[in-house]
């Protein structure tokens, strides 16, 4: 505890304050791009993106390492798994274009024989018998452990970069996610904004292998901007949100890892964006489970006084137990069952609302259906008070003819 | 020879059933638009895995099998919830729930890697086909040597019972399957019952991804599920046909794959031998690349018609 509030404060070293400050940089970036590919709907695009990485990572370990002696220089290996990468998505595009097959398939099929390949080049390094290929295989499930100071700025700085890059083309973005024929007449060429907000993913996805790993980082472009759609319905509030949700996952997973050696980063970060997730999918106040649950509740009391009130005029019996408890608790009705003045009076008032409801679904049907919960709530707060004096009127003639 | 029958006929056997009734499977997973189920599935083995090793103690197969398969239940009805609840997007759906999931394994192995786990990340994502060595193997005469027979890796069994469990359902459950596959509204009007076929296909997809996760990893399976059945889809417009397309490109690509792997470097003088189910989804992928390229029936049928008018 102690030493996860040290690492809270940033007050844990140099290395490790870099470490959190490049993860939330990431995560911001990571969820403000996949923000945008959610609303494409094209989220596991990015799956098919960090798979695809792997065989580039493995050819330029050995091309460097056959160079060189080592093949550990990140910058180097961030470039070949940009390369295969790129060619991951243009096979996914092509494929999903050019072809009968669907973009799953796609999506599948890239990953997997890419990720496939990669593997069989793995054991390429293990039987070529170099030096430090353990450094590969913590780019599978991430490690920033071992990571060096400037390994982490580089992270940091390409990070930051991406975070202004989407800032700026945010407009262009938005414009294409929801209406690409609209932005076309804009002047704003929607193929091109499209590619641009792929590349951009992949790079954000390249950037995160070190830090999560190739599987994981896929969720730091989903789990946040799903996180953000929750809170808004707004889309540049559910970006912003969405960055915010990222940036937190990544200081709340790297100061988490920090508290035992030997807790692995990537999945510390995916897990704490996941409980965001599940944080915003219970209490939100627009969409939530918890939101939604009281609203369903406040609903079926409204409809159980309502029906209990109504039996009240009538004189019928009410056997329904949770409609006698609303009531009671109205003090509609005393514990014996029987009503109270209070009770009748509110029955009667009820009773005159559901006849002038009736008239008017009589009068007016096609108007009525376009009315939400019609009847439940007073008439004179749905309808214009001319309407409803003309419904008063027509349902007393009696009394005006006595005049 | 006593080689090949010791260290290659085993795993060959099991790769090839294995590519088999992936293949089979993926046909219907390529015509409903569900791949992505597949991988999903795939993935969450792992925690599974994990999951029942610590709770039971035991690397027993059973018990893996029994926790990779609840892994797989829970997610597919977390995806179900996040989907209906949340309101989002299927995709995204997916893309949460195994993600997390997947992210809870590797913290729970790298948690307990200090107790000594003998299971790690690496084998559990790409597998290790060449571990499964028949001992007794050391003659022709042992494949009829009962005792010799007796000895045979288990995976070989546990493999070739989920193919005859994945066959007989195809079998079984093949108009509401294809019915389904094509037109679930009209599935549901003359009582085929979608959602329940639905649910069995996924359950099997699971059965299939476990069993073949001991010996070709999580992702790579994906590959084994999509990638002949996608090529098959290129090939032809008659499901029949289309089947049987995607059993020979599993056969080729199984068999192919692991000889290039196993035997590959000794015939360019190098004495190594390369990841077998690695190269088996290479090969897979690259006979879906010449599917893409040569198929003949590789684009949509609209845009076809519109070249041929």
């Amino acid at each position: 505890m102690d030493a996860w509030l040290r690492a809270l404060t940033f007050s844990t070293g140099y290395n490790t304050s870099l470490v959190t400050l490049g993860a939330m940089l990431l995560g911001a970036s990571a969820g403000m791009i996949g923000s945008f590919i959610l609303l494409r709907k094209r989220s596991l695009v990015s799956d098919a993106i960090s798979h695809a990485t792997l065989p580039g990572l493995t050819v330029a370990f050995i091309v460097m390492a056959l160079l060189f002696g080592d093949g550990r220089w990140l910058p180097g290996l961030m470039i070949g798994a940009g390369l295969s990468a790129a060619f991951g998505l243009w096979g996914v595009q092509h494929i999903s274009e050019r072809t009968r097959l669907g973009e799953d398939s796609a999506i599948g099929a890239i990953l997997s024989t890419l990720f496939g390949l990669g593997v069989v080049l793995i054991t390429v390094i293990q039987a070529m018998n170099t030096g430090g290929q353990a450094g590969l295989t913590g780019y599978l499930v991430g490690a920033t452990a071992g990571m060096l100071a400037g390994e982490a700025q580089l992270i940091a700085a390409c990070a930051l970069l991406l975070l202004i890059a989407v800032f700026m083309l945010r407009r262009e973005f938005l414009l294409v996610c929801f209406d690409a024929e609209y932005a076309a007449t804009n002047g704003v060429r929607a193929q091109r904004v499209d590619m641009l907000m792929l590349l951009l993913l992949l790079a954000v996805t390249v950037i995160g292998l070190k830090v999560t790993g190739l599987i994981l980082v896929v969720a730091l472009t989903i789990i946040p901007p799903v996180t953000g759609r929750f809170w808004t319905d707004r889309p540049l509030r559910m970006v912003a949100i969405a960055a915010i949700c990222g940036a937190l996952a990544g200081y709340l997973g790297v100061t988490l890892s920090s508290v035992r050696t030997g807790l692995p980063t990537g999945p510390l970060i995916v897990l704490s964006a996941f409980f965001l997730f599940v944080l915003s999918l219970l209490f939100s106040p627009r969409r939530g489970m918890v939101a939604m649950l009281a609203a369903h509740y406040r609903f079926k009391t409204k409809v159980h006084l309502r029906q209990g009130l109504l039996a009240l005029a009538r004189q019928e019996a009410i056997y329904d137990a949770l409609t006698l408890r609303v009531l009671r608790r109205h003090g509609f009705i005393r514990r014996d069952n029987v009503p109270t003045p209070l009770g009748l009076a509110a029955a009667r008032d009820a009773e005159h609302e559901e006849q002038l409801w009736s008239l008017y679904r009589s009068l007016y049907p096609d108007e009525a259906a376009h009315l939400d919960h019609l009847g439940l709530e007073p008439i004179s707060d749905c309808l214009p008070p001319d309407t409803v004096m003309s419904l008063e009127s027509r349902m007393h003639p009696p009394l005006r003819s006595a005049l | 020879m006593a080689d090949f029958l010791m260290l290659s006929l085993v795993p060959l056997v099991v790769a090839v059933i294995i590519s088999l009734t992936c293949a089979l499977l993926g046909n219907f997973l390529v015509l409903r638009r569900q791949s992505l189920i597949g991988d999903a599935i795939s993935h969450v083995a792992l925690p599974g895995i994990v999951a029942s090793f610590l709770i039971t103690g035991t690397l027993a197969a059973s018990a893996m099998m029994v926790g990779a398969g609840v892994a797989a239940l829970v997610t597919v009805a977390m995806i179900e919830l996040i989907k209906h609840l949340g309101r989002v997007e299927s995709s995204a759906a997916m893309g949460v729930a195994f993600t997390a999931i997947f992210a809870l394994g590797v913290l729970m192995l790298e948690w307990n890697d200090a107790s000594g786990v003998h299971l790690d990340v690496e084998h559990a994502l790409y597998g290790n086909l060449e571990s499964l060595i028949w001992f007794e193997g050391q003659h022709w005469l042992s494949l009829f040597d009962r005792q010799a027979l007796a000895d045979l890796p288990p995976q070989l069994a546990r493999v070739t019972w989920v193919g005859l469990l994945v066959l007989a359902f195809v079998i079984v459950v093949w108009r509401p399957l294809v019915v389904g596959s094509f037109d679930p509204a009209f599935a549901a009007s003359i009582q085929a019952r979608p959602i329940l076929t639905d649910l069995l296909l996924v359950v099997m997809v699971a059965i299939t991804a476990i069993a073949a996760f001991e010996a070709v990893g999580s992702i790579i399976v994906i590959a084994m599920f999509i990638c002949p059945a996608a090529a098959a889809r290129l090939m032809t417009n008659h499901l029949g046909h289309q089947i049987a397309w995607s059993q020979a490109f599993a056969l080729i690509s199984a068999v192919l794959g692991y000889v290039l792997a196993g035997y590959g470097p000794g015939w360019i003088g190098v004495d190594a031998s390369l990841s077998a189910a690695g190269m088996i989804a290479s090969i897979a992928g690259l006979i879906l690349l010449l599917a893409c390229v040569f198929g003949p029936h590789r684009c949509r049928e609209s845009s076809q018609a519109v070249s041929d008018a």
